[in-house]
């Protein structure tokens, strides 16, 4: 029955592991076989590491075998990495030509404790170049798509990961969050996506993008799947100096408490900038205040919350993030590895340069390097880049007082459901409209998920809510997103993912 | 406000060391235009008396014990070279002509 254990979730994957029910090796096997199947028409993978893969599950087969304690509560259990965590003689392209044979002589520190744990890595995701984009079309690669409607993205950065969850081939994924690369891919995919706070999960071993916003964490299928991961990866790390030296907080207990499904005596406020206006799709609106209704349901308080400055983060976004990344990219200088072009004849290492980057950065990559070039160059850098720094404490203020009255926001996570591939790729900014929702988080440092919260009534394509909660509160927020997924499949008569359409059929 | 032309733009690509080409350069001029145009929305903030926010949870510098940890490898480092010569990564001449 290969079939159905693509469709269970981790928690189960991993019991029936360590109950000798099945192997980890058929687990793996599965997955790979369900790989093989269907992601000539998702394109989720860049690269599948069968033989690795394999040999990982039958080291937790051997564990099992000799009655030993498992590794971690997911031992076994397969999952899919985006392909900016880098992974020792795995290649790690970024979704970029810059990197196209790139094989890293090191492991990130994600990279490590997933091994430690017994998690089975099957491969890396696809992603849009350097996490740039908000539909995985960046990538050089070619686009991945969404399972629920192939014409359609399934976000990004990471919607590999996110396709990989909804199309079956992994259970768990691993994906990166500058501004909403893991929240906006979980939303149009119908997938659990969460960005931990700011240095909650390190970044050792992470290609940067923007080290002041970029963070690491779980996506799956389930609210405490996501947990269960979001504590194997987790944690202070010295490799990463931006680490937190704090215990990871107890999103696995959280989240099992919120599955009793009670919340009374939990505040809980929508952030009414987020909730409406212009670029907002009616069957989201819906959703999102059918999902409010069911958590006041549940025994929580719900009040309206105003931000004021969140309005000015998008801008804020795209000055600080590309500002950073026209810093970090500068390592690529066809020096020491990656791409190297125009080399001989006399060539200068500055030629060399520039032919290299040219060649191997693509459109939206080059745009955020000049833009980031612009905004910290003399004489435009107080207007640019030190107002945006400027906001950036107005918006962390926003929030900080929005968390004296109530215990986690609530939005949705992005203003429209999943759109055409091809139809924002030849306008930047409505291309970045799509992180709307998700940068006021990502800017504030505070943990942030998107639970699907069902699909939209005027397209029937999945919907995320946006839970967001204080630095280092990520519990309150699993618990909350539990307790709404059990109300959610109740009221649906089952799990959401499993109404995705059974295409195949459906494909040209 | 920003009102980019193609010569700011080749301007900027070659401050950020890259070779683009005519046709994006005109490309980027409009795209950029309308991005910067955007960005600046963030002007509109009184905000004199803020200060900024370089990160969202305060820094503090982070001290470690002088001792000898495992590294790369001469050949681990060298591994994903352009060019190497003689255990060392082999670059371009770094001076141009009219240098």
């Amino acid at each position: 029955m290969t079939d159905d254990l693509t469709r269970l979730t981790a928690v189960d994957l991993a019991a029936r592991i360590q109950a000798g029910e099945v192997s980890s090796v058929e687990v793996t096997q599965a997955h790979l076989d369900r790989i093989a199947e269907v992601d000539d028409r998702v394109h989720a993978f860049l690269h599948v590491s069968t033989e690795r893969a394999l040999n990982a599950a039958r080291a937790v087969d051997e564990d099992v075998a000799a009655g030993r304690a498992p590794a971690s509560p997911l031992a076994g259990v397969p999952l899919a990495m985006k392909d900016v965590v880098v992974t020792e003689g795995v290649p790690t392209t970024v979704g970029s030509r810059m990197l196209r044979d790139w094989v890293p002589p090191y492991d990130a520190t994600v990279t490590t404790r997933l091994l430690q744990a017994g998690v089975v890595i099957l491969g890396k995701t696809n992603m849009d170049e350097f996490a740039m984009g908000s539909s995985t079309e960046n990538s050089f690669y070619g686009a991945t798509h969404n399972p629920w409607d192939l014409d359609r993205v399934p976000g990004g950065s990471g919607g590999g990961s996110s396709a990989a969850l909804a199309a079956f081939e992994a259970p768990l994924a691993i994906g990166t969050d500058t501004g909403g690369s893991i929240r906006q891919p979980g939303a149009v995919t119908g997938t659990v996506g969460v960005k931990p706070t700011y240095g909650g999960v390190s970044r050792y071993g992470l290609v940067a993008f923007s080290s002041s916003l970029d963070q690491a964490g779980p996506c799956a299928r389930t609210v405490l799947d996501a947990a269960l991961l979001h504590e194997v990866i987790g944690g202070h790390d010295p490799m990463d100096s931006t680490s937190i030296a704090e215990p990871v907080p107890a999103v696995v207990a959280a989240a099992r408490e919120g599955m009793s499904g009670d919340l009374s005596g939990v505040r809980i406020g929508v952030v009414t900038d987020l909730a409406g206006g212009e670029g907002y799709q009616d069957g989201v609106l819906a959703s999102f205040h059918a999902a409010v209704d069911t958590l006041r349901g549940l025994g929580a308080e719900v009040v309206d919350v105003r931000c004021p400055h969140f309005r000015y983060g998008l801008a804020a976004y795209y000055l600080i993030a590309p500002s950073e990344c026209s810093s970090n990219l500068a390592r690529f200088d066809a020096m020491r590895y990656g791409l190297r072009v125009g080399d001989g004849d006399g060539a200068s290492a500055e030629d060399v340069m520039s032919a290299t980057r040219e060649a191997g950065f693509g459109a939206e990559v080059k745009r955020r390097i000049m833009i980031g070039t612009y905004a910290l160059s003399s004489g435009y850098y107080d207007a640019y880049y030190g107002q945006a720094q400027k906001v950036r404490t107005l918006i962390r203020r926003d929030v900080e007082s929005a968390f004296t009255s109530v215990d986690v926001l609530v939005s949705p996570t992005t203003p429209t459901t999943a759109f055409r591939l091809g139809e924002r790729t030849g306008n930047p900014m409505s291309m970045y409209l799509a992180d709307l929702c998700t940068i006021p988080a990502s800017l504030a440092g505070i943990p942030a998920m998107s639970v699907p919260s069902g699909l939209a009534p005027d397209d029937n394509l999945p919907v995320g809510l946006q839970i967001m909660a204080p630095a280092l509160r990520e519990d309150r927020m699993y618990r909350i997103a539990a307790a709404y997924e059990v109300a959610r499949d109740a009221a649906e008569g089952g799990p959401q993912i499993q109404r995705i359409p059974e295409w195949g059929v459906t494909v040209s | 406000m920003p009102n980019i032309s193609r010569a700011e733009v080749a301007h900027l690509a070659s401050l950020a060391r890259l070779a683009v080409t005519e046709d994006e350069l005109t490309l980027f001029a409009g795209q950029l235009d309308v991005i910067l145009t955007s960005v600046a929305s963030v002007g509109e903030v009184a905000a004199d008396d803020i200060p900024p926010t370089t990160h969202a949870v305060p820094l503090v510098n982070v001290f470690r014990e002088d001792a000898a940890r495992p590294c790369l490898t001469q050949q681990q480092a060298l591994s994903g070279a352009p060019a190497a010569e003689g255990g060392r990564f082999r670059v371009p001449r770094i001076l141009g002509e009219a240098s």
